[in-house]
């Protein structure tokens, strides 16, 4: 068969969400020969039509269904509508992330052995070890074309990354450059090299970042055997008496219901989206959820712990020039728990447009204090801290007891608390931040606190054991066979790293193994 | 609903924005007498729209702002209220009940005690619903950016390759290892 495919098909799979994660897979899938429909639920947009203003862009790919922050944790308080700051548009959250790509280290995907019984955490580790995915880390790095990787050379540090350089150099730090960027330095795959815009948030009009947008769905499409649907709202996986799932009903354009049959289901749809589905999937064969035998599902959402540090300077920096995440200290990424906490933490350059920094960075603050922060603007400079952070069972998106959306399913609940270990680290890597800006000759400096999720991960955990987790060691679902989920949902920890590259990782070698499995008939 | 002008020269006279009725009709305009700025408003009248501006003023002052900039605060509390009479009595209401905490019509106090008031009223839900508008209208105004030295749009511009993504100039450059030369074709 070839695109486009009848709803009837019974022989297609079905890829809900075109990020990272099901644009890959579908693109994989595809070459391979597999018949996909990737269903998108969002609109679509081209670099072309991408903005340059950051309150317009949010409007324009952001998820913006209604969603409720519950938790003691600051971010419930300040958007308690806005938990995450992921995306609804072709490509997903490929389009707003930064291109920062860096391996897991192989002690994270030993969190429970390597850190011990942490009170309070539900620490597991991964049904996988490093070795098994090296070769997908390096098939993942060449498609999206990772700098200092493959030959490839590092992106030019731009006046927040050399702000941070001099900092990290005279505090002692030894890692420190432009990193791990999918991000082109010079023109690579049909796409030009990075022209410095500073609007890497809002989707790359130059397409130097890679996305599943203008790279793996085009390609997928190319072979005749994707069928993209877009303003595709997933609204039920289906199953059979069986228990193997048999289509998606989803909610057309125009709000009209349609199911589409499938010989197996990929659900990508990012952490929040993703266990949602499951749930709302419920049945009296599954009354908890589908493949959600072990009351897992949604459960250790984990959001990487987070903060950012400003720091104001005497002479001008304009951070808001050049790549937004072109430069990384490392050095605390290690687990040394003499530091009082496990697990470890990326140190990244981060910038923010003055229309977001005012948003951001103390959220619900007015006055003096505040303007004369904002008036510091042009010489300030920006890292984000980024660490690993421990699930817990509390910490869950689950259906919201009164709420329905638009289509009348209940809406998402996403609730988080810190763990005493994500205190420790933030407070750590805050006093750390503002060492290296000190170092560089910082006059004031601002510990700024977590923005809305953008790394959302665990809620569909893979497990050893089908009672820890939803899905094994290839995404797929413990109690159905050809129900797999792809994305970073599965992540068992979340380790101290960006976590685009390992979902990429894990959608090229899940591919090899439903391809597999298709062709073996288990499928 | 009257149409109204709010006249600078008069605000500037009394230190308190004053009104000039012009007319009756559904729409007053809210402007800079000198015709540098001028913003309508559909559903609050002019005393109300004063106290807004200067209550916004209060909330995010920057004193190399005119009042220009806190009037596109106005104009969009005053979009919000479209089709929506409850959040236009809700303008209302707060205002009366911000004037009550003043003691006395809110913009007649001098800065130091409007913020004072202010503080005390912080978890007002008009201060908050200034506040909330205020951060995100005053602050996404282009016009407003060349202030604070940042400069939007850069695409149509060719980005920053060109245009001093690297010109720092008060510290040692970074290694070539570190950060490499930029690519230029």
């Amino acid at each position: 068969m070839a695109a486009p495919y009848d709803l009837t098909d019974d022989g297609v799979v079905v890829v809900i969400g075109s990020g990272a994660g099901g644009g890959t897979l579908a693109n994989a899938l595809a070459q391979k020969g597999i018949d996909v429909v990737l269903l998108e639920a969002g609109n679509r947009e081209e670099p072309s039509t991408f903005v340059n203003d950051e309150w317009a862009s949010f409007l324009q790919l952001s998820w913006l269904d209604p969603r409720e922050a519950t938790g003691s944790w600051r971010v419930a308080r300040d958007f308690p509508n806005l938990p995450a700051w992921i995306c609804k548009t072709v490509g997903g959250s490929t389009t707003h992330w930064a291109g920062a790509s860096l391996r897991f280290q192989e002690h994270e995907f030993k969190a429970r052995t390597t850190y011990g019984d942490v009170a309070g955490a539900t620490l597991l580790d991964w049904p996988l070890e490093l070795a098994e995915l090296e070769p997908y880390y390096e098939a993942a790095e060449d498609r999206m074309g990772v700098t200092r990787t493959h030959g490839i050379p590092g992106l030019p540090g731009n006046n927040n990354f050399m702000v941070m350089y001099a900092g990290a150099m005279k505090l002692g730090y030894n890692d420190c450059n432009t990193g791990r960027m999918a991000i082109n330095s010079q023109p690579r795959d049909g796409r030009t090299s990075c022209q410095q815009l500073g609007f890497c948030f809002q989707g790359c009009k130059t397409a130097a970042k890679w996305s599943t947008l203008y790279t793996e769905i085009p390609a997928a499409i190319a072979t005749g055997k994707c069928e993209l649907r877009i303003d595709a709202q997933a609204l039920q996986i289906q199953h059979d008496a069986s228990g193997k799932v048999t289509g998606v009903l989803y909610a057309d354009a125009d709000g009209n219901q349609q199911h589409q049959k499938a010989r197996a289901v990929c659900v990508a749809g990012n952490s929040i989206e993703s266990p949602r589905l499951l749930l709302n999937s419920a049945s009296a064969q599954f009354p908890d959820g589908l493949a959600n035998g072990s009351g897992q599902v949604g459960r250790n959402y984990m959001r990487h712990m987070t903060g950012s540090v400003y720091a104001a300077f005497a002479e001008p920096v304009r951070m808001h020039r050049g790549t937004t995440m072109a430069g990384i200290i490392t050095d605390e990424s290690r687990n040394d728990p003499t530091r009082g906490f496990v697990g470890g933490y990326e140190m990244e350059t981060l910038a923010l447009g003055l229309p977001f920094m005012a948003a951001f960075l103390d959220p619900g603050a007015w006055g003096r204090d505040f303007t004369r922060k904002m008036d510091q603007y042009a010489n300030m400079a920006g890292m984000w801290l980024v660490g690993e952070d421990m699930p817990q069972t509390g910490n869950a998106v689950t259906l919201h007891a009164e709420t329905r959306d638009a289509h009348g399913l209940p809406i998402p609940d996403v609730h988080f608390d810190d763990h005493a270990n994500d205190v420790a680290m933030r407070t750590h890597a805050f006093a750390q931040g503002r060492a290296v800006y000190e170092a560089a000759g910082a006059v004031d400096v601002y510990d700024t606190p977590p923005y809305p999720s953008t790394h959302n991960l665990g809620t569909n955990r893979m497990s050893e054991r089908a009672e820890d987790g939803v899905v094994n060691r290839w995404g797929q679902a413990h109690e159905v066979a050809n129900l797999f989920v792809s994305d970073g949902s599965v992540f068992t920890t979340g380790g101290a790293e960006n976590p685009t590259l390992t979902i990429v990782a894990l959608a090229l070698r899940q591919a090899d193994y439903m391809a597999e499995q298709m062709g073996s008939g288990a499928i | 609903m009257a149409k109204y002008v709010l006249d600078r020269r008069l605000f500037l006279r009394r230190s308190g924005t004053a009104v000039l009725a012009i007319g009756a009709g559904g729409m007053a305009v809210f402007r800079d007498p000198s015709g540098a700025w001028a913003i309508t408003l559909d559903h609050l009248d002019a005393s109300t729209a004063e106290t807004l501006l200067q209550l916004a003023r209060v909330l995010y002052p920057h004193d190399q702002l005119g009042d220009m900039y806190y009037a596109v605060v106005v104009e969009a509390l005053d979009g919000a209220a479209e089709g929506d009479a409850e959040a236009q009595e809700q303008l209302v209401s707060g205002v009366a009940r911000l004037d009550a905490a003043a003691g006395g019509r809110f913009v007649d106090l001098d800065p130091e005690h409007r913020t004072a008031v202010v503080a005390e009223q912080i978890g007002d839900p008009l201060v908050q619903k200034v506040r909330g508008t205020a951060v995100v209208e005053l602050y996404n105004n282009p016009l407003v950016w060349p202030v604070f030295g940042y400069e939007g749009s850069s695409a149509d511009e060719g980005g920053y390759i060109d245009r001093g993504f690297q010109d720092l100039g008060w510290l040692d450059a970074p290694s070539a290892e570190a950060s490499p030369p930029a690519y230029r074709g």
